[in-house]
């Protein structure tokens, strides 16, 4: 770690920031970053039994530093992100190698080597095709909206012509979505005296690579795109030893392959999106396995308009339809909340810039009629500078039961403060 | 006779040289200036880029920068193909934007969020919201509809030195205006001012074109200027390394353009 600082400190002495003059094609160093305090507290808090780190979910100070560049002529770049960061509440310090990834475009081809964020899809918040792995215990927490994402080990190769457009990405080693762990957050668990538990994750394998493409082009006026995915589910799947008295808990990622297309494209005054995946549950294919999800389809409406100045409102309609239904209620063990054949929610996002666009409100929320349950996020953000930005948000949890995706974070309600400064 | 023949035909010789000054000595009708003017302001060269710097100041003596690269590329029809890679402030750095503007419909807008390697579509109803937090909108950057407007010559007069047509335009519909008032070069139909009035008649937002320099023989305002009178806040737009008659194609105005800008683009 002190290493690592040093190194830094070392390389940077030499360099300055990128002015005007050298930010032009095939400058060898361009070089940027951040300092980000982020902190958040959970709200109304109950008095006993109260996760590991108390009452702070987040209290962290990083240092990002950004460094890039391009050959002279263009062709081969690199990029490169790495956050340096103290963890206050658990006293202890990492260095989180966010993106780092080599660049070479000939023709129509560009070829992008290393760990990078992948995003496609037209969700706001949602994510149907996009199977690329995420950290939602940072949106619960009130981390800045690109900790959402993580970076994956992987290989883009992507393919450019007038008709269509092809990005194909291989993925060699698997890595889960992170999410909050009872470490810091209340949860619903079921196996809850069950404290045996063994991540499985899958094997480096050749085989057990994930591949992901994405064929798009315009058709009439909207952006169209087909997708295919062949991986894992990135959500954790429980498997206990003995189903009447557990005493071991296995925690497996099953096999996947998605299928799906999306469109977009300005109508009715507005950005209209539509997008659809078929989740094929590849170690469940009969649907009779109740420690593997079933396959579903998963879709999604959405549609966005400006109808004022320095305003959007966006709405989506987002639904998970469960394949052979009788037959995951049929082999459903008793006494274990069962999901519901179509899952449904729905999303608004509200977003009013003001004073020249220096602060900006917004408000993002999810409500599900079928769990009946909700996620509020209310935020104000300041640009005090152009270098320093201050935000602060509230998370709000909510549902009729602790034991939905969202009810189970009822006590998790949090305010969250950071403040960025970008150079 | 003869000789009040004579006196007319010396007086149309005088009268002759001042009224043929401008390309045509027909009197242009209000909706042919301004449409003029959107060709030499909006149009020329049938493709551009220039490196923006514009300064926001707010009335207390505060400064914020926005630093980036734009290109342009006109199609058939009046439709335009825009890109924009953001250099500075640090929160939006590395940011592109792509616009397919249509002469007849509303315009396709998307972003490109880094930070996520997102590539978003961006609701383009309202033209009015303002370009990247300043005193111009997205109106302002790339031209509104010329049949949106009435446009009645109001007088022609010199401004700065510049004969100038005064022209009125009263939007037809509910817009960010009532009136606006535009002062448009004779010889370039540039416009060297506007001025903009609310309901109230009120004069809140001014526009200025402070620098005009010919680049590749295309006049161009180099420096210009939005001020709202009333809160104070002034933004100004500067021009660097601009250039005509680009080799673009308008195929290279896609997404990867947006995912991974070429090089020669964004200097």
């Amino acid at each position: 770690m002190k290493r690592a600082w040093i190194l830094a400190a070392l390389f940077l002495f030499q360099c300055r920031p990128a002015g005007a003059a050298d930010s032009a094609a095939g400058s060898a160093l361009d070089w940027h970053g951040s300092v980000l305090a982020n902190y958040a507290t959970r709200l109304g808090t109950t008095r006993h039994e109260k996760p590991a780190s108390g009452d702070f979910l987040l209290g962290e100070e990083r240092l990002q530093l950004q460094l890039s560049g391009t050959a002279p002529g263009g062709g081969p770049g690199y990029f490169a992100k790495t956050d340096f960061l103290r963890d206050e509440t658990n006293s202890q310090s990492a260095v989180d190698v966010r993106e780092a990834y080599l660049t070479y475009a000939r023709g129509s081809l560009d070829f992008r080597a290393g760990r990078q964020v992948h995003t496609w899809g037209v969700g706001d918040l949602l994510f149907i095709n996009d199977l690329f792995p995420k950290n939602y215990a940072a949106l619960f927490s009130g981390r800045p909206m690109e900790y959402l994402k993580t970076g994956a080990g992987s290989l883009k190769t992507s393919f450019y012509s007038d008709k269509a457009s092809l990005d194909i990405i291989a993925i060699p080693v698997f890595e889960p979505d992170q999410f909050p762990t009872s470490q810091s957050f209340f949860l619903f668990d079921p196996f809850s005296q069950v404290t045996n538990r063994v991540e499985a994750k899958p094997r480096h394998d050749l085989d057990n690579a994930e591949l992901a493409a994405r064929l798009y082009r315009p058709i009439l006026g909207f952006d169209a795109a087909l997708y295919a995915y062949r991986g894992f589910f990135r959500t954790p799947s429980m498997e206990p030893d003995s189903m009447t008295a557990p005493t071991k808990l296995t925690i497996v990622y099953p096999r996947l392959a998605v299928y799906g297309a999306s469109l977009q494209g300005n109508a009715v005054g507005g950005v209209l999106s539509f997008e659809a995946g078929f989740y094929d549950s590849r170690q469940d294919i009969a649907g009779t396995n109740p420690l593997i999800p079933n396959s579903q389809t998963r879709f999604l409406a959405g549609y966005q308009r400006s109808p004022w100045a320095d305003f959007t409102a966006g709405l989506q309609y987002y639904g998970e339809y469960m394949h052979k239904y009788n037959r995951y209620e049929a082999s459903f063990p008793a006494g274990l909340p069962k999901q519901d054949r179509l899952r449904q929610l729905l999303t608004l996002r509200l977003t009013q810039f003001l004073k020249y666009q220096t602060w900006k409100l917004s408000l993002f929320s999810f409500w599900s009629p079928t769990d009946k349950d909700f996620y509020l996020i209310p935020e104000a953000a300041c640009h005090v500078t152009d270098e320093l930005t201050a935000t602060v948000g509230v998370n709000v949890f909510g549902g009729a039961n602790n034991n939905t995706f969202l009810g189970q974070l009822d006590k998790n309600d949090n305010i969250y403060l950071s403040m960025r400064y970008e150079f | 006779m003869t000789k009040i023949i004579l006196q007319l035909m010396i007086a149309a010789a005088l009268l002759a040289p001042a009224s043929a000054a401008p390309a045509t000595a027909q009197p242009m009708d209000a909706a042919g200036i301004v449409g003029k003017m959107q060709q030499a302001f909006f149009y020329p060269g049938d493709s551009f880029r220039a490196r923006i710097k514009m300064t926001l100041k707010d009335i207390s003596g505060g400064e914020r920068f926005r630093e980036l690269t734009m290109l342009r590329v006109n199609m058939p029809g009046g439709d335009q193909k825009y890109f924009m890679y953001f250099h500075a402030p640090g929160d939006v750095r590395r940011m592109a934007f792509l616009v397919y503007k249509y002469a007849a419909k509303e315009s396709d807008r998307w972003l490109f969020i880094p930070a996520l390697n997102l590539v978003q579509r961006i609701a383009a109803k309202d033209s009015q919201s303002s370009f990247v937090g300043s005193d111009f909108s997205y109106e302002d950057v790339s031209g509104r509809n010329i049949e949106a407007d009435t446009h009645k010559l109001l007088r022609e007069e010199e401004l700065g030195g510049k004969a100038c047509y005064v022209v009125e335009s009263m939007p037809k519909a509910a817009a960010a205006y009532k009136r606006k008032v535009s002062w448009i070069d004779k010889t370039t139909f540039l416009p060297l001012r506007e001025e903009y009035y609310d309901v109230q008649n009120q004069l809140f937002r001014e526009f200025s074109a402070e620098e005009i320099k010919e680049v590749d023989g295309v006049p161009t305002a180099m420096k210009r200027s939005m001020k709202n009178v009333k809160s104070g806040h002034q933004t100004v737009v500067e021009f660097s390394d601009t250039k005509y008659r680009l080799a673009l194609k308008a195929g290279d105005f896609s997404e990867r353009a947006l995912r991974n800008p070429p090089g020669s683009w964004i200097k």
